[in-house]
């Protein structure tokens, strides 16, 4: 079960991610996109979701990531990610609660440009941990 | 002329398990539920599925190609509310719709709707794009 203490709680990346144009050209062309001059829309998900591993599989939350499966997903996009952009993650377990024996996470994690600080992308993931 | 109401063209993705293997490797997520079968089966699965996210991403793509760019989506959202299943050998089809439900200060916003062997797999799904 996950610690109630950490709901609130806002974790700052260890790491800075360096977004490399071969990690681009790969999720880019999974989706049969050939424009590699920006990400994909969704391809920010590697970073945050990774984070939110990271966070939530440590001892002092206590979340059991072997059993989570993706309930949603949204993000905003302020910018589209380039190559050569690095991004530093935050994230904020934003939600919790207990149905049908069922554990639900929200997280939220902004990623932003490790230079100037701007947001460029705000993600949301709803993740269930079942029973 | 896109307007309220107006209906997007309805487009086909195939689903293998190459694309499954492809999508890993782009993303990092090598849960063992979108490659081996067996695993699969004994976490209750009725085979390989496809991952949420891979899933999105292909939806990600329809999204950029109406809006003309990656760089164009502003918001997309969805809930993982049934599995893409994705047997071996097999190539199964993603198939995406959309309506522009909103256009408002430059934002337009489209209701999306996926489904894989006739079976809805998102929920509430949306994007807002420049227009």
């Amino acid at each position: 079960m996950l610690n109630p203490d950490s709901v609130g709680r806002t974790f700052t990346g260890a790491y800075s991610i360096t977004v490399s144009q071969s990690e681009i050209d790969a999720f880019a062309s999974v989706v049969g996109e050939t424009n590699t001059t920006v990400a994909p829309p969704t391809f920010s998900i590697r970073a945050s979701l990774e984070e939110s591993q990271a966070i939530l599989s440590n001892p002092e939350i206590g979340l059991d990531w072997q059993r989570v499966v993706h309930g949603d997903q949204r993000f905003i996009l302020s910018r589209p990610i380039v190559a050569g952009d690095v991004l530093k993650c935050d994230s904020t377990i934003e939600g919790y609660k207990v149905a049908a024996g069922n554990e639900i996470v929200t997280v939220r994690s902004d990623l932003r440009d490790a230079v100037s600080g701007e947001v460029v992308v705000s993600t949301w993931s709803t993740l269930v941990v079942r029973a | 002329m896109i307007e309220v109401g107006t209906v997007i063209a309805t487009r086909i993705f195939a689903i293998d398990r190459e694309l499954l293997k492809a999508y890993a490797d782009a993303s990092g997520d090598h849960n063992p539920i979108h490659q081996d079968e067996e695993f699969a089966r004994s976490v209750g699965l009725p085979n390989v599925i496809a991952h949420g996210m891979l899933t999105m991403a292909l939806v990600g793509k329809y999204v950029s190609d109406f809006a003309g760019s990656s760089a164009n989506v502003l918001e997309f959202g969805a809930r993982f509310i049934k599995p893409v299943v994705v047997p071996a050998g097999k190539k199964v089809d993603l198939t995406v719709s959309a309506t522009v439900s909103a256009i408002e200060g430059g934002r337009v916003r489209l209701d999306l709707v996926a489904t894989s062997a006739g079976v809805k797999v998102l929920g509430m799904a949306k994007a807002v794009v420049k227009q």
